[in-house]
């Protein structure tokens, strides 16, 4: 998972072999839970045995294989499971693949993110069922104690089982509004990775990871959706500025002052691949949209050379299809850079300032634009009211900062 | 699967006693009740008295204690409820969603409790 690190071919199998593998044992063993240990323990076998006698030609079957004896034994000890022994008996060694394959993860992965559990309980599922992180690594990644994540993970396994969430693929007529629902969970991992609102770092790039690997593998299993390749597209080119988006010290630096040339162009390539084909699809929903607002950034040679006005108009798309006062707030900035910092101020007035009142982006932006105008006196309130709501450390200090120069300026008059 | 459908609304929304629209909602309500005992899903349920007709009891230190109305007072009161067998939760679900009155009301499923030997 973690970039540039020598992988061994159990974690190489690991990362294109789990979720499959979670996926063909929860349908067969009609239980998440027992899938996941069925997995885990194929895995711990796997870095026993492949070690001494080399990785299998084909690990998908050998872990299923194995995994299945695994739950054969579990499935034997507890009379509750007994009539799930007769599918794992007659299982052929082969692993499923096409469409057979292509189902079992998608019946997973909407399981995972059924509406009937909450919010918080589909991402923890989601990590650790679909994506395989460890109970630990989620809980570190969203800044709780271990035997909280243990427990919010117990509570949406309970609920499953208990009110027999069923893990298949919706019906048609409720496809949109559930993968809608698995976008949206796609989605808060790769937002909590990338700005931490209330933890000391901007960015913990391993949830980040996790969501693009998910959203690309929704994207790979549900091709014809372009909502799934906008969100990857979204991801994808939004993450690709990672490196650049802080100092050696974890403190912001803002697209202007970003190096270009470190941003990730592999996934900036695939990113717009995925955004192609979201739009041959016809249908440009949000993510969609966003992703174009990204894939203009990724492309624009400088800053100074982007094209501002096509930003401005995919804004203005978002706020006609009920964007809110934040997509607003973008579009003044938008606007600030394509006709300059009066016009965005003008834009920012006409925005509804009660809605953004605690949303420290809000007075950040006016104090940005208010000091570009020359009007650091009017600019030092503004950034007063963004250090107070501010999120996080690294956002404080570094208005704490902007504050301190335009200050300077006033004094040396 | 064995689930309950507990269905809350507010009287206030319920067409009143004796009115031509209430007759109409009877005929819904039959109806639904009859799509269950068809799909063979039905395995119970009743409709229940307005909420000024409840009341609660609670035994405290060998004591009992009964007040006028439901436990808790809020606009949308248990008008009803079913119990159906459904295979999985989005059966039940997709049972609580032709409920009649769901439109305006709020219906709950919850799974039954099931002990072996049942």
């Amino acid at each position: 998972m973690a970039r540039n690190r020598p992988v061994s071919a159990v974690d190489a199998a690991f990362r294109t072999e789990w979720t499959r593998l979670v996926a063909t044992l929860t349908r067969e063993l009609r239980d998440l839970q027992l899938a996941e240990d069925a997995a885990q323990e194929a895995f711990v076998e796997a870095s026993r045995r492949w070690r001494t006698d080399g990785p299998p030609r084909s690990p998908g079957a050998w872990l299923l294989t194995t995994a299945r004896r695994k739950a054969i034994d579990v499935v034997r000890r507890d009379r509750r499971f007994a009539d799930r022994l007769p599918v794992l008996a007659e299982a052929d060694d082969a692993a499923p693949s096409g469409q057979r394959l292509v189902d079992d993860q998608l019946a997973l992965v909407f399981g995972c993110c059924h509406p009937a559990l909450a919010v918080d309980l589909q991402v923890a599922l989601t990590l650790r069922s679909v994506a395989g992180l460890t109970t630990e690594q989620i809980a570190h990644a969203f800044l709780v104690p271990v035997p909280t994540m243990a427990k919010r993970l117990v509570r949406a396994k309970h609920k499953l089982r208990a009110a027999a969430i069923p893990f298949v693929v919706p019906e048609p007529e409720h496809l949109q509004s559930r993968l809608a629902a698995v976008c949206g969970v796609v989605y808060a991992i790769f937002t909590e990775g990338h700005t931490s609102s209330s933890g000391r770092s901007l960015l913990r790039g391993n949830l980040c990871d996790e969501a693009i690997f998910l959203a690309e593998t929704l994207a790979e299993l549900l091709p014809a959706e372009g909502e799934a390749r906008g969100l990857a597209a979204l991801c994808l080119l939004t993450d690709a500025r990672r490196l650049t988006r802080e100092d050696d010290e974890g403190r912001p630096v803002l697209l202007p002052d970003q190096d270009r040339d470190r941003w990730d162009r592999e996934q900036i390539d695939r990113g717009l691949r995925h955004l192609l084909a979201a739009h041959t699809t016809g249908s440009a929903g949000t993510y969609e949209l966003q992703a174009t607002i990204a894939a203009l950034h990724a492309t624009a040679p400088t800053y100074a050379a982007t094209d501002w006005r096509a930003i401005v108009t995919i804004y203005d798309t978002m706020l006609r299809s009920g964007g809110g006062p934040v997509v607003a707030l973008n579009r003044a900035a938008a606007i600030a850079e394509w006709r300059g910092p009066r016009a965005g101020l003008a834009a920012l007035d006409e925005l509804d300032a009660d809605a953004l009142h605690d949303y420290p982006y809000l007075h950040s932006a006016r104090a940005e634009l208010l000091t570009r105008s020359g009007d650091d006196a009017a600019a030092l309130p503004a950034y007063d009211r963004a250090i107070e709501h501010a999120g996080n450390e690294a956002q404080r200090s570094w208005l704490a900062d902007r504050r301190a120069e335009a200050a300077a300026r006033i004094r040396s008059g | 699967m064995k689930y309950m459908l507990a269905l809350y609304s507010d009287p206030a929304n319920e067409p009143a006693d004796g009115s031509p629209e209430q007759a109409k909602d009877m005929e819904r309500w039959f109806a639904y009740t009859n799509d269950l005992v068809e799909a063979g899903a039905m395995l119970g349920g009743e409709g229940l008295q307005g909420p000024e007709t409840a009341t609660t009891v609670r035994v405290r230190e060998g004591s009992t204690i009964t007040s006028d109305g439901p436990f808790a007072e809020t606009k949308e009161v248990l008008g009803g409820f079913y119990v159906i067998e459904a295979p999985d939760l989005d059966a039940a679900i997709g049972w609580a969603a032709k409920i009649p009155n769901v439109n305006h009301g709020t219906v709950e499923v919850w799974p039954v409790m099931e002990f072996d030997g049942e």
